[in-house]
């Protein structure tokens, strides 16, 4: 005998319709993949959403092409408010990706094919930058690890964790099933991280953000989370977005809370963390350790790149580097210096001059795609740094270079040093 | 069913129908196939990753959980279409990441890479290596093996 199946998913009259092809066929094949995913979560039924991000638009090769243009082929659209995560590809700024004829062609061909079904050309992983965001509690579906715990965590917003395929086939049916992070008592923390002997300053530094995440990830898994003993004022929504990003990459979180911060958290108060759930002390010396295994070179080595802006750089971030750069010290020639971010973002901070700082220093931008995904970097840069943990984290395998997480400071006094250089006081 | 692929077996649930066999490989940690495995060769890159360097084309490959990358569907389609993907997948848990990849290649292609969701005892009872068969189907899933 089998092993059981506990739950039995009940269709709606109107989901039945859409399965059987009353609603075309690209409509029919959006919905098996919908309903199958709603079987392996065990769901007792489907639910609708108000937006959905798609991460499917980055080319990893013919089958996910093959997929969209054939959804594409059968008629289908999106029906839900639908954003696009980042491509292979940089359309402001072409030449800048180093991908063959054949792979460019192709990566320009999924874009298209994901704007034919309707979808916003975003291209950006961070779309919780964008002006319209998901309310707390309404359930979306969003794929790309980074901006599902991002909606979930600091948006309060519901979404499981979708990945390429279904997220499409959820902007097209607009359902999704109840399962997972839908259900309110899958929100509940089950783990307490308590960060009350890290100092205010280390949290300072975005880096730091990074590290935690790096802690975080490790730690718990795939079990939501609460941090406890961190001190509202230090947090803003660029570290929260460290965490996460760092966190969903090393780990699977999707969904983490911090008291007093985070809106469940708030909501929550003084009932969580909830008496004798699992309490785990995080020092600064573990956030240390976290830097340290994110990082393959030593103070001192020399300095090819620094990369910023994984997750996509925020108009504040912009701002925090543009007041250092005022001075007008430039990056050394030796160390380009790369910044990833959305287009709408860009627009922002050109009319806001802050672009035009980072250019005259010698920064590099980027849009619609990121420097970790695509040959951007030149092929003899061997170490990088950056302030993002997940870029640290996924870097090393997908170009064989050595890479260290430093902060923002750390990483513009290398830039201008063109050697990896440490600062250890605001680590401690 | 078929019952030439061994006689011990083990009973699972099929998360995505399809038969295979192959040597058995357990993944000692989670693996994220996006920007853990090779495009075009199944082999596993992730340089945090124990099994590092090994191909995980054409064997029954055991996994408690997937990690990290969201675009870990597209990676597993590809090495399905590509033909240097697992022979099947024996999951510990309800992977949605990883059965999504191998429901869209059959709704492109038609094949038909088994998944399966293993409980603790069953993974208990399964081999450490070797040649092992799966078959998954609507009604259920085992793995078979001769001892």
């Amino acid at each position: 005998m089998a092993t059981t199946r506990g739950v039995v998913l009940r269709l709606t009259a109107e989901d039945e319709a859409k399965l059987a092809g009353d609603h075309g066929p690209g409509v029919a094949m959006a919905m098996r993949l919908v309903v199958a995913l709603a079987r392996v979560s065990q769901a007792a039924r489907l639910i609708d959403i108000e937006s959905a991000h798609i991460d499917g638009c980055l080319y990893h090769g013919k089958a996910g092409l093959d997929f969209i243009e054939k959804l594409v082929g059968l008629g289908a659209k999106v029906t839900v408010p639908t954003t696009l995560n980042v491509s292979s590809l940089d359309l402001l700024h072409p030449g800048l990706v180093r991908l063959g004829p054949t792979e460019s062609a192709a990566a320009r061909r999924l874009m298209d094919a994901y704007v034919a079904i309707g979808a916003r050309a975003t291209w950006t992983c961070a779309p919780y930058q964008l002006a319209a965001r998901p309310e707390a509690g309404t359930d979306i579906a969003w794929a790309e690890s980074n901006a599902i715990v991002f909606a979930n965590s600091v948006l309060g917003a519901r979404t499981a964790r979708y990945g390429d395929f279904v997220d499409v086939c959820a902007a097209v049916t607009g359902r999704v099933p109840l399962a997972g992070l839908h259900m309110a008592e899958n929100r509940i923390p089950t783990l307490e991280l308590d960060c009350s002997s890290i100092p205010d300053r280390v949290l300072d530094s975005d880096a730091a953000w990074a590290a935690l995440g790096f802690v975080v990830g490790r730690e718990v898994g795939e079990q939501v989370s609460i941090l406890t003993g961190i001190t509202p004022t230090v947090v803003d929504e660029d570290g929260l977005k460290a965490l996460g990003a760092t966190a969903a990459s090393n780990g699977s979180v999707a969904l983490f809370h911090v008291a007093g911060v985070t809106p469940e958290a708030v909501d929550a108060g003084d009932a969580w963390p909830e008496a004798g759930i699992p309490r785990i002390a995080v020092t600064p010396e573990l956030l240390r350790a976290a830097r340290d295994a994110l990082t393959g070179a030593t103070a001192g080595d020399e300095l090819n790149a620094v990369a910023l802006g994984t997750p996509h750089f925020s108009l504040a971030e912009f701002a925090k580097l543009a007041a250092v750069l005022k001075d007008r010290v430039s990056f050394d020639p030796s160390c380009t210096v790369w910044i990833s971010t959305s287009r709408e973002v860009l627009a922002d901070a050109r009319e806001q001059g802050y672009a035009q700082l980072c250019e005259e220093a010698g920064a590099k931008l980027v849009v619609d795609t990121c420097t970790y995904l695509v040959p951007i970097l030149a092929d003899s840069v061997r170490t990088a740094m950056t302030t993002s943990g997940k870029w640290a984290w996924y870097a090393p395998a997908n170009m064989g270079i050595n890479v260290v997480l430093g902060t923002l400071a750390e990483c513009i006094a290398s830039a201008r040093a063109g050697r990896v250089i440490r600062d250890e006081s605001v680590w401690r | 069913m078929s019952q030439s692929g061994g006689d011990r077996r083990v009973f699972a649930e099929a998360l995505c129908p399809g038969d295979g066999s192959g040597d058995i490989l357990w993944l000692d940690e989670p693996l994220s196939f996006w920007g853990g495995t090779e495009l075009d060769t199944g082999v596993i890159t992730d340089v945090h990753h124990p099994q590092h360097g090994v191909s995980l084309a054409g064997r029954i490959v055991v996994m408690a959980a997937s990690r990290g990358s969201s675009s870990s569907s597209s990676v597993l389609a590809e090495q399905i279409r590509a033909a240097v993907a697992p022979a099947a997948i024996l999951l510990g848990s309800r992977d949605a990441i990883v059965t999504l990849g191998a429901l869209a290649a059959a709704e492109v292609y038609g094949t038909r890479l088994p998944i399966l969701l293993v409980d603790e005892s069953g993974l208990a009872g399964l081999p450490r290596s070797g040649p092992v068969t799966v078959h998954a189907a609507e009604d259920g899933a085992s793995v078979f093996w001769n001892p």
